[in-house]
């Protein structure tokens, strides 16, 4: 339950951090994943922490527009969470799908699923149990970046690697 | 004068048939209402309907006036009389199809049910129609007595009393303003309706969404969830009893049906999966909805009594938003199988499907009107960076866009067909606006916050 707590209280500090990172500039899908490596202050993750797979690793990954292909980049973020859940088992993750405002509610609601479903299944596919993964789809309801433009929607689009907590 | 001018629109109904539907209705209504004597409610004291009727002409794409009329204060009672006369004057404005003249141009103050009015009075400020009448406590009753008059006519064309408990003010001027709208327009009223809708508030990342019913005009609005879960696209059944709806209240997310009166809720279903997109068949027996698998959404029923359920359509794609035509058999739906979210018309249960949106863009959210006469299936569609409102007949051709703009979404009808509300987006708050089918009228819903999906209730009964 304690630890359940904390890890509440990490995701919304990575979400925030990310929306400011987001309004602070226009910055590409690689800068600001990056960015978020240094303004979490890498150094001072625990290894196998909350922290530690949001900013070491990257827990999301981003797609084009109505796509759930995965680009070469959300890959190598995967391989990256893949890598890293093998070392820590302890945790089952939620894969959340999501969609920019730019589509119908009810369809976005099904392109998170599909978003959520490719990654999920990338996960697997590099050898991740199956049993460990679950996905939800959002669709457009929990954009992290707000404005009426594309730098704002292509944040939006994206499959986030949620930790849940030990098995 | 727009007095000898007929319907364009509307050619399948005749006045007989509107006026015996109309008939049966209100008296069922007022029976229902009140239980009181069916002498007490109907028409009374009718003159001949004039030769050449005053009714409006609204077609699409010709040039469109709204008629000009005038509400006086109703009689009786003077603060229920007021009241009444507010209510029905802002009902027939926010229709689009009239223009109620300022009453401060007005001779006379109140015009009474029990009087001929002077023409004269009324034709010297161009007003061609009057809607007068008197508002009066009877035994525990409030009771109101309408006429409407062709001014330039010099003729009744309407004379209706309705009565009802003194905490049902409200909708007795709306079942009021139906009677002189039916009346001028030649279409069923839609005033005396609900609308449910979901009510935004807090900031755009983190949205608290609760469910909401409000009388169509924005009045009376009532919560039926606090807000700690995420609930998506109510759907009124066609008894207006029920809501079915989306929510993320148990983990998955899944289609859930509430009791409007009493707020329990009932999971639809045992699924493995997340369900979404539910809609009523217009018998109330069925449900249709969209099942996830994997990458994939398809569209099933369930019958609500035996709880047995079917799949309806198959494959690789996502097919969502049903909607049921008004006799039942056949469902509207969207579907990303050709590549692109377009609509395609099934029978209800299921097999092959008809592409019926051909037009540049994407098409989603179809809903079939409700009236069976005039055939017409909404929509939101993507075009170029601008999310349109529009409207086509059910074997795709006919497209109408009603209005267009940064974002414009998910269009749901009046229970007479003639209108469609949906959501509009500007600078990041939704709130519900209202079109009518001819592209003429364009017009805000008042809500309380912020607002989406709104779902049209059928005429209360």
């Amino acid at each position: 339950m304690w630890s359940e707590l904390g890890l509440i209280r990490g995701a919304k500090f990575a979400a925030v951090l990310a929306t400011s990172l987001t309004l602070a500039a226009c910055a590409s899908q690689q800068d600001n994943a990056a960015g978020m490596g240094g303004a979490g202050g890498a150094g001072a993750a625990t290894p196998g922490s909350q922290q530690d797979f949001v900013v070491n690793v990257g827990d999301r990954v981003f797609f084009t527009v109505d796509s759930s292909d995965l680009t070469s980049e959300a890959r190598s973020i995967l391989d990256r969470q893949a890598v890293w859940l093998a070392k820590y088992p302890r945790y089952t993750v939620t894969v959340e799908g999501h969609a920019d405002e730019r589509g119908t509610r009810e369809y976005n609601i099904a392109l998170g699923a599909r978003r959520s479903t490719s990654a999920r299944d990338y996960l697997i596919a590099r050898g991740v149990a199956s049993t460990r993964l679950k996905t939800i789809s959002y669709g457009k309801e929990r954009p992290v970046a707000v404005c009426d433009a594309e730098n704002c929607w292509n944040q939006n689009r994206r499959a986030v690697t949620v930790l849940n907590g030990t098995n | 004068m727009p007095s000898n001018v007929t319907i364009a629109t509307d050619p399948a109904a005749s006045p007989e048939t509107r006026r015996a539907r109309r008939g049966r209705r209100l008296r069922a209504l007022a029976l229902a209402l009140l239980g009181l004597a069916a002498g007490l409610a109907g028409t009374f004291g009718a003159s001949p309907p004039a030769a050449a009727q005053l009714k409006i002409t609204v077609t699409p794409g010709a040039a469109f006036q709204p008629m000009p009329i005038a509400v006086p204060t109703f009689t009786g009672d003077p603060q229920l009389g007021a009241q009444v006369a507010q209510i029905v004057a802002q009902d027939l404005k926010t229709s689009g199809y009239f223009t109620v003249l300022d009453p401060a141009s007005y001779l006379e103050r109140s015009v009474g049910a029990d009087v001929t009015p002077n023409f004269n009075n009324w034709r010297g400020i161009n007003a061609q129609a009057l809607v007068a009448g008197t508002v009066t406590h009877q035994g525990g009753q409030i009771v109101a007595q309408v006429r409407v008059w062709d001014v330039f006519g010099g003729s009744q064309l309407v004379g209706s009393q309705f009565a009802t408990s003194p905490d049902n003010v409200r909708r007795l001027a709306h079942i009021v303003a139906d009677a002189a709208y039916s009346q001028l327009t030649g279409f069923k009223g839609f005033f005396d309706s609900r609308v449910a809708f979901v009510d935004e508030s807090g900031p755009k990342s983190n949205r608290v969404k609760k469910l909401a019913i409000m009388d169509w005009d924005g009045a009376n609005v009532r919560y039926l969830t606090r807000g700690q879960e995420l609930v998506l696209t109510p759907r009124f059944s066609p008894s207006s009893q029920q809501l079915a709806y989306m929510s993320y209240g148990a983990g998955d997310p899944k289609v859930f049906i509430l009791n409007v009166a009493s707020g329990a809720r009932q999971l639809v279903g045992d699924f493995p999966s997340m369900t979404f997109s539910p809609r009523f068949s217009p018998d109330g027996g069925t449900l249709v909805f969209s099942m996830q698998k994997e990458g994939d959404a398809n569209i099933f029923s369930m019958n609500l009594g035996g709880r047995a359920v079917q799949q309806l359509t198959s494959g690789a794609s996502i097919d969502t938003s049903p909607s049921f035509s008004p006799d039942g058999s056949q469902i509207v739906f969207e579907s990303d199988r050709g590549g692109t979210q377009q609509l395609y018309v099934m029978a209800r249960g299921g097999g092959a499907a008809r592409r019926i949106s051909f037009g540049s863009g994407r098409y989603g959210t179809p809903v079939w009107s409700p009236d069976p006469d005039n055939p017409f299936i909404a929509f939101t569609k993507q075009e170029g960076g601008s999310f349109k409102i529009g409207v086509m007949k059910p074997d795709g051709t006919g497209e109408r866009i009603l209005t267009e703009g940064f974002h414009n979404e998910g269009p749901t009808w009046a229970p007479n067909g003639r209108y469609v509300m949906f959501f509009r987006e500007e600078g990041g708050q939704s709130g519900l606006w209202l079109a009518d089918v001819t592209g003429h009228v364009l017009t805000r819903v008042p809500t309380p916050a912020g607002a989406s999906d709104p779902s049209w209730s059928p005429l209360t009964k």
